[in-house]
């Protein structure tokens, strides 16, 4: 997790970009609610893309956020598949329980700020700041 | 990290400057709003290269002005107050923020302490049951596509027109409760969808109702005028937004914005500070997707103003009128305005961004409501949950130096995480109970981020702001219920 004064960040790794991004997506729900707590009872498709990899990651995150909040689910795991600048998921996860859940804040949108997606140690390394 | 103590410059006690040369690009010098304490705070993050940054931006006139209340953002700082000019200057949603049109609202009550302490919890319950915080999917106004286009352009009149408020409100609601220009066409599906959800919701994070009691008096004329006669007074401090409808016109905007700002050949020290020119139809549609966001935000606090009315009838047995619930002042404080301003002697037309600060214009301006012009605009500055919040009036001086704006809370002073490491095994809802404030809240693990640890001592903003001619305190209020997201 990283740390900034108005809101939350994470910095996610993975031996392959797919690792890096479901990492990525796994730590934004971190910050919402207590991983340990969420059952995988429902799955959801979701497909982006982007101009350039932090593009990708920022669109690949944005649409999960849109499934949370107008659907009101959140995930704890995910097949990620990127290919290029393009990427094909399934989401796992179940509906947000206030009264089961642990919850944290609710991360409301994905900042451009300090944002990175860099190879390191023959992987990648993602960061990301959200607004919550 | 920067020793700032031998980069700025010290104009006077409350006045810094970091100079146009301190980096490269900046157009113009930057101005921090602060006194020494305030700036030994500061040291310790971003805030002021984000101040630095921001001067780097094509059309900036005068200072990167930055308020006592700044802290790190994302792109612009919090706190931070831009002018561009509208013939050859950007517009950049991160200058205005995610929650477009954030802002807060003080009402008035003719209730004293001594009515309204004995039934405290039930009052926070009811307006707890009462006011929609905006868990779930569905919220609580179904609209039509047509009538959120409505809300879009029509903004707190769509609500009064509908029985949610009084005619009196949208006098006392900066710009009457509607920004002119705002286009549905600008705005996205994906946007409609989050906002037609969470219209007539307060959200969560640091978004709050408060019921309030005055507890000093600084100025009793001016006090008088904005309704408040005495300590021991009861009135409601409310403080919300766009939720997720401004949240997604930010988002999709930047996205259109990094790829203008390519074209346009605009060198960006931090891709949140992605722009346009104003003139350009990226500008112009961010700003009218902008519009119908602050639109709907006062729509939002509109709706949740008619919800307090009611729930202080429900539990006080008497009309709102009877209880003298007049709204006080409604004002953003994220926004990018198009006004005109005096600069060097000649009249121009800017776009002042305005990221978590607040308009704070002095008395005879035209924009200050009627009733308040021969005394200026309230400015309403909200402090943290366990300690107190501030009525302020803006100052002739603000119009000199910071484009009539004023500073819009305490500011963070740790991130949320930090605050809950510290407060690890602390109940802050029972210690604040203990102090006679009521608390309810939806996620009561986040009380800990919102803590007055957290944050300043918003005391010592406001009295910067004073010292700096900027603002004048008319009044100090601390809370008797608190009620979050």
């Amino acid at each position: 997790m990283l740390e900034h004064t108005a809101d939350a960040g994470i910095v996610a790794h993975g031996s392959t970009l797919a690792e890096t991004f479901a990492h990525a997506a796994e730590g934004m729900y971190a910050l919402m609610v207590d991983l340990g707590g969420v059952y995988e009872a429902e799955a959801r498709e979701v497909a982006a893309s982007g101009e350039d990899l932090e593009r990708l990651l920022t669109n690949w995150l944005l649409e999960l956020l849109f499934v949370t909040e107008t659907e009101g689910l959140v995930f704890r795991r995910f097949d990620v598949e990127v290919r290029g600048t393009t990427l094909r998921a399934r989401a796992y996860g179940e509906a947000l329980d206030p009264g089961r859940h642990e919850l944290g804040g609710m991360v409301k949108g994905v900042t451009r700020h300090m944002m990175e997606v860099v190879p390191e140690d023959g992987g990648f390394r993602a960061r990301v700041l959200f607004d919550l | 990290m920067t020793d700032w103590r031998h980069v700025l410059q010290r104009v006077d006690a409350y006045r810094w400057e970091l100079p146009v040369d301190y980096k490269p690009g900046m157009r113009v010098p930057a101005r921090i709003y602060a006194d020494e304490a305030l700036l030994a705070i500061l040291e310790e993050e971003q805030a002021l290269e984000q101040v630095a940054n921001v001067a780097t931006l094509p059309g900036i006139v005068w200072r990167s002005l930055a308020m006592p209340d700044i802290h790190w953002g994302y792109g612009f700082p919090i706190g931070g107050v831009a002018a561009m000019r509208v013939d050859d200057g950007v517009v950049s949603p991160g200058g205005v923020g995610f929650d477009i049109n954030c802002g807060t609202r003080l009402i008035t009550t003719t209730l004293t302490e001594r009515d309204v302490a004995p039934r405290i919890t039930d009052l926070v319950n009811q307006l707890f049951r009462d006011v929609p915080a905006g868990l779930g999917a569905t919220g609580p106004l179904a609209l039509t596509d047509a009538e959120l286009d409505e809300v879009m352009v029509r903004g707190s009149a769509w609500m009064v027109e509908r029985g949610y408020g009084w005619r009196d409100d949208l006098e006392v609601t900066e710009n009457g409760g509607c920004l002119a220009g705002a286009d549905p066409a600008a705005v996205s599906a994906r946007a409609r969808r989050r906002g037609s959800a969470q219209l007539g919701t307060l959200g969560a994070g640091n978004h709050f109702l408060e019921v309030q009691v005055v507890d000093t008096v600084y100025d009793p004329a001016v006090a008088a005028r904005f309704d408040i006669s005495a300590p021991g007074q009861v009135v409601v401090f409310l403080h919300c937004g766009s939720r997720g409808f401004g949240h997604q016109v930010c988002q999709d905007y930047l996205a259109v914005m990094e790829v203008a700002a390519a074209r346009y050949d605009i060198q960006l020290p931090d891709k949140q500070l992605a722009c346009a020119p104003i003139r350009s139809d990226e500008g112009q549609r961010y700003l009218a997707a902008m519009a119908a966001a602050a639109n709907f935000a006062w729509a939002n606090r509109q709706y949740i103003t008619y919800w307090v009315r009611r729930s202080f009838e429900h539990v006080f047995h008497r009309t709102a009128e009877e209880m003298g619930m007049r709204l006080l002042y409604d004002v953003a404080h994220n926004m990018a305005k198009i006004e005109q301003h005096r600069f060097e002697g000649a009249e121009i037309e800017l776009c002042v961004h305005r990221k978590g600060a607040t308009r704070a214009f002095p008395a005879g301006h035209p924009d200050v409501p009627e009733r308040y012009r021969d005394i200026g605009q309230p400015v309403l500055v909200p402090g943290d949950m366990g300690r107190y919040s501030f009525l302020a009036v803006g100052q002739q001086r603000a119009m000199e130096e910071t484009w009539g704006s004023a500073c819009h809370g305490a500011g963070r002073v740790c991130s949320r995480h930090a605050a809950k490491r510290l407060l690890k095994g602390v109940d802050v809802a029972r210690r604040l109970a203990d102090s006679g404030i009521v608390v309810r809240c939806h996620n009561r693990a986040a009380l800990a981020e919102e803590a007055s640890e957290a944050y300043k001592d918003v005391a010592t903003v406001v009295d910067v702001l004073e010292r700096a001619g900027i603002s004048r305190n008319v009044a100090k209020m601390r809370p008797l219920g608190v009620i979050k997201g």
